[in-house]
């Protein structure tokens, strides 16, 4: 990485780590969706097995959805994002910096968190090593498409609500993707590798489609 | 006499901001070594120039030019904006902050500008808050924060300098400080375009004066939309 | 002065005036048609009986809730690359009419489904499509009420109408993964179509009449906007104009 990209990478991964401990309360939301689940269905251990890679993944995409508001909006408060557009580096770059570096700070924590909240679902091995993954590489695409609603909401003062109606109808193929190949592993009904692919492709797709939907939503929002 | 190579010029700038026009067929050019303050009643649209020049507001017509600038670079990106805003992240410390700045931002320099490259220490030593460097930026007074602002426009060279209201949150001291170092930046060649109400003692200064259009003159009711 | 020479709103206004007449008088034309035959001429099915007449409208429905997710992709690409004011009209006043259409296909097919399936809804791959697609509308037509700035507005909402478009295929895929339950489209193919003639044609005239409903209501909400955009810059000029707002400026070099 050059020189600014490292600096401003730190510079995030700093600021995320310094404010608030946005990865504590993200895995603590995680942790919280995945406690109510059995309230909900009841304590059957057999039903969690078989839904836990879906109640993995479904708390996840929220938890990751619940830190995205910031993403942006912190930045543009203070007048930092001015300062970025006018910096002379390529906005779309600078959104995938800082997306990686959102990522590292509340995603990967998540994908962390998961095997230890796989052992309340009943998972077993195998299964447990299939989310984690699934979760490891399907994160990152929820964050580049949540990019997009965080920059379009970025001028909204309240625009978290928001942003998850509209991310979520676009994160819904890396759900499904997300949790077949997590089921593909344990019930093998077709390849774990087949929709494990469509996943790091819908990935692929997100890091390439979401810094440049979000740049120019950035460019449009500044006044 | 320096070679008037660098030249900022504008060209016919017509800005709508939110549905309303703000200005229309607004042109001047400024060369290098002069400072160009831009004065009018509140509201006017002072700041609205000053977001434009910096690529912030989008143009509904006309151009931006720096002439003599680097040509794969936009104005903007060879221009430093220093607002209202003071762009200042409390949770790092003040070298961190400006540390960051001067590795994101990119440099500028050009035959005829060389511009000032400082260490952040020294920059912030000048301006009085080297003491405050390795504190969190959240302890810095309104005072220390704008000058923890200011000093971003010293460890990277750029030649334009835009100014909204500079002098606010400053006292006596500072404020002459500030027309030292602005003095300095047009000793050296660069351009500044400063919005103001207050008397700034700079050296060459050129004034843009915005004043209200007569109603008639604006666009016809049919062309609306 | 190029913001406003780009469009000509007076002149779509005037052409509207002109061809809207026509256009709801084909319409009501094209509805008579097709609801007559569709009640009349179309045929039972030997299995639904009566309740395959749902199809008349379920399906032109269907097809219009796609086909103005079309026109306002094609709107939004005019809004971000021309910047033309009127395609920033015409998608905005086209979301509403088609997050309805996209609504009637869902009660319909609903409807249409609780003979067939036993249950209003099953969560078959083409009704969580379009599912989905009610969302996106939903969502497009909050993001341009929460925003007061018309143009950034339409700007804003002409990203994610196209970043939605790239996407429609990527989820019409992923649910077909997900679920592939529902019979294979079956209008148009490859080989012609192999639906029977009198149920086709009915089937046809009532997609026309749905496609020149929409048109009509489409200019009259482009007409409604474009109003509404007027009084909001009469408003904020009247209000501007006892202050110093509309600005013009002189260079004066005062060496």
């Amino acid at each position: 990485m050059t020189g600014w990209a490292m600096a401003l990478f730190q510079r995030d991964l700093r600021l995320s780590v310094r404010i608030g401990g946005s990865a504590l309360v993200g895995v603590l939301f995680f942790l919280a969706v995945v406690t109510v689940i059995p309230f909900g269905v009841g304590p059957d251990l057999n039903l969690l097995a078989r839904i836990g890679p879906a109640i993995l993944w479904i708390g996840a995409l929220l938890a990751t959805l619940l830190g995205l508001d910031r993403l942006f909006q912190a930045d543009r408060e203070d007048g930092t994002l001015d300062l970025m557009m006018m910096a002379g580096r390529p906005l779309e770059l600078v959104i995938l910096i800082k997306c990686l570096a959102h990522w590292i700070a509340t995603g990967l924590p998540l994908v962390v968190a998961a095997p230890l909240l796989a052992i309340f679902l009943n998972l077993d091995p195998v299964s447990m090593g299939a989310v984690t993954l699934t979760l490891l590489v399907g994160t990152p695409a929820l964050t580049l498409i949540g990019a997009i609603g965080a920059s379009l909401t970025v001028s909204l003062r309240r625009g978290g609500l928001l942003l998850a109606v509209l991310v979520i109808p676009l994160a819904i193929p890396v759900l499904i993707f997300g949790v077949s190949s997590a089921d593909a592993a344990i019930h093998d009904p077709v390849p774990f590798l087949t929709p494990f692919l469509i996943l790091c492709a819908l990935t692929l797709i997100a890091a390439v489609v979401g810094p440049i939907a979000s740049a120019a939503a950035l460019r449009f929002s500044a006044d | 006499m320096r070679s008037s190579l660098l030249k900022l010029i504008a060209e016919n700038l017509t800005i709508d901001r939110g549905g309303r026009r703000v200005f229309q067929d607004l042109s001047f050019s400024l060369s290098q070594g002069s400072a160009l303050v831009v004065t009018g009643a509140n509201g006017i649209g002072k700041s609205s120039l000053l977001r434009t020049l910096a690529g912030l507001v989008p143009l509904a017509a006309g151009t931006i030019r720096l002439e003599g600038g680097e040509t794969d670079r936009l104005p903007q990106e060879q221009a430093h904006y220093f607002g209202h805003q003071d762009a200042v992240k409390p949770a790092l410390s003040v070298l961190e902050n400006l540390r960051f700045w001067q590795n994101f931002a990119a440099a500028s320099v050009c035959e005829d500008f060389t511009g000032s490259t400082l260490s952040p220490s020294l920059v912030l030593e000048t301006l009085g808050i080297g003491h405050t460097a390795h504190l969190p930026a959240a302890y810095l007074s309104a005072g220390q924060r704008r000058r923890l602002s200011l000093s971003r426009l010293l460890v990277t060279p750029r030649p334009v300098w835009l100014m909204d209201e500079p002098t606010s949150a400053l006292d006596k001291t500072s404020e002459q400080q500030l027309l030292g170092i602005m003095n300095d930046h047009l000793a050296s060649g660069g351009l500044i375009v400063t919005a103001t109400h207050t008397e700034l003692v700079l050296d060459r200064v050129e004034t843009l004066h915005l004043q209200a259009a007569d109603p008639a003159e604006q666009a016809p009711e049919e062309a609306l939309l | 002065m190029a913001f406003w020479d780009y469009a000509n709103p007076t002149r779509f206004l005037r052409l509207v005036q002109v061809v809207l007449p026509w256009l709801i008088g084909f319409c009501v034309l094209a509805f008579a048609a097709g609801l007559y035959m569709a009640f009349f001429t179309a045929p039972e099915d030997y299995q639904q009986g009566n309740t395959v007449r749902i199809m008349y409208i379920h399906v032109p429905a269907a097809w219009l809730c796609m086909m103005c997710y079309t026109v306002m992709s094609i709107s939004s690409i005019g809004t971000l690359v021309w910047k033309h004011p009127l395609a920033d009209v015409s998608a905005k006043s086209a979301a509403p009419i088609g997050a309805a259409f996209t609504f009637m296909a869902l009660v319909t097919g609903s409807l249409w489904g609780k003979p067939m399936w036993g249950t209003y809804w099953v969560w078959d791959a083409r009704l969580t499509s379009v599912l989905v697609l009610l969302i996106m509308y939903l969502g497009l037509m909050t993001l341009w009420r929460t925003m007061d700035d018309p143009i950034k507005a339409g700007k804003s909402a002409a990203i994610l109408t196209l970043v939605g478009a790239l996407n429609l295929p990527i989820i019409k895929f992923s649910v077909d993964w997900w679920n592939t339950l529902h019979q294979p489209a079956s209008v148009v193919r490859m080989d012609g179509p192999t639906i029977h003639p009198d149920i086709l044609w009915p089937l046809l005239v009532m997609a026309v009449a749905f496609t020149l409903l929409f048109f009509v209501l489409h200019l009259m909400a482009m007409r409604n906007e474009i109003l509404r955009r007027r009084v909001r810059a009469l408003r904020m000029r009247a209000a501007s104009v006892s202050r110093p707002g509309t600005a013009a400026a002189t260079a004066q070099p005062a060496e």
